[in-house]
């Protein structure tokens, strides 16, 4: 296989949009990605979407021929890829395996969502999509109320308490307010998190990644290619991509409290770069919920099964901590554009690999790894990351 | 609006209703919602139709506050993961009980109950909800 590299990111801030379109989005960011690379338009040979659920969302489907067009690429072929809310990491993965293969040597890798075109309520069923529809969303249960299933397992097997998972929110928020994209810029409290109101007990609003309209994109190109067209001066390269599957629906898990398909991809990456947990140095996780941060670290070898709460209390994931996390702010403060969110792990380890980071800069950050997930756990996609 | 289509409610009535899933005959190994495809045994064993039992005990719950679409004059309402006596494990609403006996452990039992009327003008679906016993 070829080493892939990313040359060129771009993305949208993240937010409510009301005056831009799935379309608009998409064609900011997409753009964004190709001037930054330094590349022409007639060099990219193929162009890969994540996008979750545009259909419900904004009646749009064919989200694939749909970029190829606002970009100016066609007559390249368009691909849309559906994994739920790891649709981008899945994109990125496909992507990364179609140069790896020498089908292709430059590559335009997506992801999209539009989601305040439509009401909470109807955002709620368009995401529970992503459970298990005659069984999860049928019986009313929102992606809040599935990862509340979660954390009440988690607390009552480990101990893990209300304000650990607070902490994980905080620690987002902060990092957030130095990412000029993020949607929250705003650091917030313990005592907020706690006093934010139920959503699905014992998660609160502020225990929840928002809605968030936005897109984000990288060229990829193969590595020989981009030093040999002297493209390579920010090259970051994909050293693993690694993706794993468990059930649609929670309740046919062995436990409720971990997410295995996130651990057998971890491992599978690891394997691949020759790494161990300790060798990252710093990690975007797919932290959609404040629980599922705590599950993350657990299941990327970070901290022991069960610890991931103290852990996060001890101050571990903090940027100087042993395994700064979700410096980019996380879905939590960074935003949720669903399938963007895939592709914006991979754009902060970019950042965070070129010393671009600003104040929120990891110091000596070698290699990045990035953790998204699909649904309850049904989907993890796990990717590490080297400067050329 | 997909759940109010009528062939998907009789479809799912035997699941919804009586918490028919299926069993492989050969190993024993229990399912529900029935499978086509045994996922340990794969086409090995035959797959007959099995009434799950209806009691079991709440793995893990959660009190909704804003539900989905369908769902809006519902909230707040509860929900658990319930496995059942027979180790299969459901997700369900709990209702009809005492809020501060709906917690991890309570033994459970199956009632029958109206789910929701998405579409005004569709069927109503109903199907199986558990209350908390004793």
């Amino acid at each position: 296989m070829r080493s892939v590299s990313i040359i060129g990111i771009g993305l949208t801030k993240m937010g409510e949009h009301w005056h831009l379109s799935i379309k608009d989005l998409i064609a900011q960011a997409g753009s964004m990605a190709i001037e930054d690379s330094g590349i022409e338009r007639k060099q990219i040979e193929a162009v890969y979407a994540g996008c979750m659920a545009s259909g419900r969302l904004v009646g749009q489907e064919h989200i694939g021929a749909m970029t190829a067009d606002v970009l100016g690429l066609n007559p390249v072929p368009a691909t849309r890829l559906e994994a739920a809310c790891a649709s981008g990491g899945v994109a990125l993965r496909n992507a990364y395996m179609a140069i790896a293969s020498g089908m292709y040597d430059i590559v335009s890798v997506n992801g999209v969502e539009k989601m305040t075109e439509v009401s909470g309520e109807d955002a709620s069923f368009a995401l529970g999509g992503a459970g298990d529809q005659e069984t999860e969303l049928f019986m009313g249960a929102t992606f809040p109320a599935l990862y509340a299933l979660m954390a009440r397992a988690h607390m009552e097997e480990f101990g893990t308490t209300e304000e650990q998972m607070a902490a994980v929110s905080v620690k987002n928020h902060k990092n957030a307010v130095h990412n000029e994209y993020a949607q929250f810029r705003n650091e917030i409290t313990i005592e907020q998190v706690m006093n934010s109101g139920y959503v699905a007990s014992p998660l609160k609003l502020l225990d929840c990644s928002p809605i968030t309209d936005g897109a984000a994109a990288v060229i990829l190109c193969a590595t020989d290619v981009a030093k040999k067209m002297k493209l390579d001066g920010k090259a970051v390269e994909i050293i693993a991509s690694a993706q794993a599957s468990d059930t649609l629906a929670l309740a046919h898990r062995k436990n409720l409290w971990e997410t295995r398909a996130a651990k057998i991809a971890a491992e599978d990456a690891y394997r691949q770069a020759g790494l161990k947990p300790k060798d990252i140095s710093f990690a975007e996780l797919h932290d959609c919920f404040s629980v599922a941060e705590i599950m993350a670290i657990e299941a990327l070898g970070f901290c022991k099964q069960g610890e991931g709460g103290k852990f996060t209390e001890q101050g571990n994931t903090q940027i100087g901590g042993t395994i700064p996390t979700n410096t980019s702010g996380g879905l939590k403060a960074f935003g949720h554009a669903i399938g963007s969110s895939g592709v914006k792990q991979a754009i902060e380890s970019y950042w965070q690999l070129n010393n671009m980071a600003g104040k929120r800069q990891v110091k000596g950050a070698e290699i990045g790894l990035t953790h998204n997930v699909g649904g309850s756990g049904a989907t993890a996609v796990v990717h590490l990351f080297r400067k050329v | 609006m997909v759940q109010g289509s009528l062939p998907l409610h009789w479809r799912k009535y035997p699941e919804r209703y009586r918490l028919e899933g299926n069993i492989n005959e050969q190993t024993g190994e229990e399912f529900f919602p029935a499978r086509v495809v045994d996922p340990s045994a794969g086409r090995g064993g035959k797959l007959s139709a099995k009434e799950m039992p209806r009691e079991g005990k709440i793995l893990s719950w959660t009190e909704v506050f804003v539900g989905p679409t369908g769902f809006e004059n519902e909230a707040p309402y509860f929900l658990a993961i319930v496995e059942l006596t027979n180790k299969v494990k459901i997700l369900t609403q709990i209702v009809d009980s005492d809020r501060a006996k709906i917690k991890t452990g309570a033994k459970v039992k199956k009632v029958f109950r109206k789910i929701s009327d998405i579409d005004a003008e569709g069927a109503i679906a109903y199907g199986y909800k558990f209350k908390v016993v004793g």
